[in-house]
């Protein structure tokens, strides 16, 4: 800007480190929220129960059944769409030695622990993370969770730990769902492109993929699932002002989840797989 | 502590104080409300009203002072004492907070399903009655985006009512209604306090409606009591913020007055 002292690259800077000054601040206060957020999920899961106060068992299974519907169809598609992908890239290199019919136990291995996990708590974070968090917000914005707590109503009891325990239950088993469709995407190719026989490709699948792959993208799932869920209802519960906040605070918790979702998938993978074992 | 005594007064506040971010919104209020009366309390956008009743239902944490509902202290006493307390209060929001994937009559059962013992029969009775008395038998089943404004108050009212609580706590009862409905909504509120003998403090700018159903009125101003007493009291006052308010002209020293004033002794020079 002219006429004033400072050139422009210091004043840049200086505000570029203001400003990541501040982003940082926020984003330890909504750490911080989210760590609170889920001690007392926790405490109304594990401790409320033993004192008389049981979880919402119907308004859980509701999200449950909420979670399913609303992810299956996408799961099913992506997962199916993802098997071939992979069967056909992964077929392209083996050819090289000779051992296309490795194809099957790639596929079904990838899927089990990664791909499958992965992608469907990325598709849950897009469907429910997000429909979660505009529910809250819209909740929080026409004073529904004031009057909630006006009357002595615990949020997080009726509200919050409802659809988090709704995801860890809904998806380990849309994960499960998953790897079926992933295996079953990568046996089409199999079978139909790479003209191998189907006895000896599902046989190559079950010699390769061991119950521990299953076991840890379950494992995996839970803990996504967990993320999905705390963002969204934190998201969701810190909206405040108008109904075009509702929407801001539904990016926020995609975004979130999905780039907390990645970075959690390489600290499990890490201490599950880390040092060649398997 | 005076307890849980019958014959006290319903709400003490007393040095009540709470700011946002180093701006202070209440800067000590004191106010007393009588058993069974009603008592509105009046005030500009701004002068603290909403900050005040978030305290009273405890939804705020004030930061200095004391209130006690029925001589509880809703900051200080026991927390099981306090959560009593909530199924004895009763809030009607401003934007009715009905809970929007419930039926009407599924948010007048909600405080009951939560706080009583009640088998489902005798449940849908009680719903039916609230919703008998507040006019709205007939929107039991239909949902809260399907209702119009008044009856989205009067709905809010029936569940604040579920319990048969002692505090009736309402925000803005006919903020965003036409003068006929909101009319409506004031002989409701009258109607209440004569059939329950419940408390009501109701928070409103509209006087029309504060005189048409306040046994007493507070005016709150920049965060303190400014005035209390009957609406004749008030009508009679010669305090000058008082006068502001009730004469409905904007505050001496706001700029459009002087502006409109000098305007015109320019139009009645010309």
């Amino acid at each position: 800007m002219p006429g004033t002292a400072n050139p422009p690259s210091s004043r840049f800077g200086a505000g570029f480190a203001a400003r990541i000054g501040r982003g940082t601040l926020v984003l330890l206060g909504d750490a911080g929220r989210m760590a609170i957020l889920s001690a007392r999920v926790l405490r109304q899961v594990l401790i409320a129960p033993l004192r008389r106060r049981p979880i919402r068992w119907r308004a859980t299974l509701a999200q449950v059944a909420r979670a399913g519907t609303e992810s299956l169809p996408l799961v099913a598609l992506i997962m199916l769409l993802v098997g071939m992908i992979l069967g056909l890239q992964s077929a392209n290199q083996l050819d090289r030695f000779g051992v296309v019919d490795l194809v099957a136990g790639l596929v079904s291995v990838s899927v089990a622990r990664e791909l499958a996990p992965l992608l469907t708590a990325i598709i849950v974070a897009g469907r429910v993370g997000s429909s979660i968090a505009a529910e809250l917000g819209t909740m929080q914005v026409d004073q529904e969770i004031d009057a909630l707590t006006v009357m002595g109503i615990d949020p997080v009891h009726f509200l919050v730990a409802p659809r988090i325990v709704g995801l860890v239950i809904a998806l380990p088993c849309l994960t499960v769902f998953g790897d079926a469709v992933g295996i079953l995407g990568g046996f089409l190719v199999g079978i139909g492109v790479l003209q191998l026989g189907a006895t000896s490709y599902l046989m190559n699948s079950l010699t390769a993929l061991h119950l521990d792959d299953v076991w840890g993208g379950i494992a995996k799932a839970v803990a996504f699932a967990a993320i999905i869920g705390v963002v969204g209802c934190e998201r969701g519960l810190a909206t405040r002002g108008g109904a075009e906040q509702v929407g801001r605070s539904t990016t926020a918790a995609v975004v979130r989840s999905i780039v907390l979702v990645i970075a959690a998938d390489l600290f499990v993978t890490g201490l599950l797989y880390a040092g060649g074992g398997a | 502590m005076s307890g849980d005594d019958p014959r006290g007064p319903a709400i003490e506040i007393e040095g009540l104080e709470k700011s946002f971010g180093g701006e202070p919104v209440l800067r000590g209020v004191d106010l007393v409300v009588r058993r069974g009366e009603i008592l509105v309390i009046l005030g500009a956008s701004g002068s603290g009203k909403s900050t005040l009743l978030r305290c009273l239902v405890g939804l705020e944490q004030p930061d200095a002072g004391r209130i006690c509902l029925s001589g509880i202290d809703l900051f200080g006493d026991d927390p099981d004492r306090v959560a009593a307390l909530r199924e004895r209060m009763g809030v009607a929001f401003q934007g009715g907070a009905l809970f929007g994937s419930l039926t009407v009559a599924e948010n007048v059962d909600l405080p009951l399903t939560e706080f009583t013992r009640l088998p489902e029969s005798t449940r849908r009775i009680v719903v039916d009655i609230k919703l008998a008395l507040v006019g709205l038998s007939e929107a039991r089943d239909l949902l809260p985006s399907e209702l119009s404004g008044g009856m989205v108050k009067r709905a809010a009212l029936a569940r604040a009512m579920a319990l048969d609580p002692e505090l009736l706590f309402c925000d803005e009862p006919s903020a965003g209604l036409d003068p006929i409905t909101s009319a409506g909504i004031d002989q409701l509120l009258l109607r209440l306090r004569e059939v329950f003998g419940v408390t009501l403090v109701v928070v409103t700018h509209e006087l029309e409606s504060a005189f048409s159903i306040a046994d007493r009125i507070a005016l709150l101003h920049r965060g303190r009591v400014r005035a209390t007493g009957t609406p004749e009291a008030l009508r009679a006052s010669d305090d000058p913020v008082v006068r502001h308010f009730l004469d409905r002209r904007p505050e001496g020293e706001a700029m459009e007055g002087h502006l409109l004033d000098g305007l015109r002794e320019r139009r009645n020079h010309a």
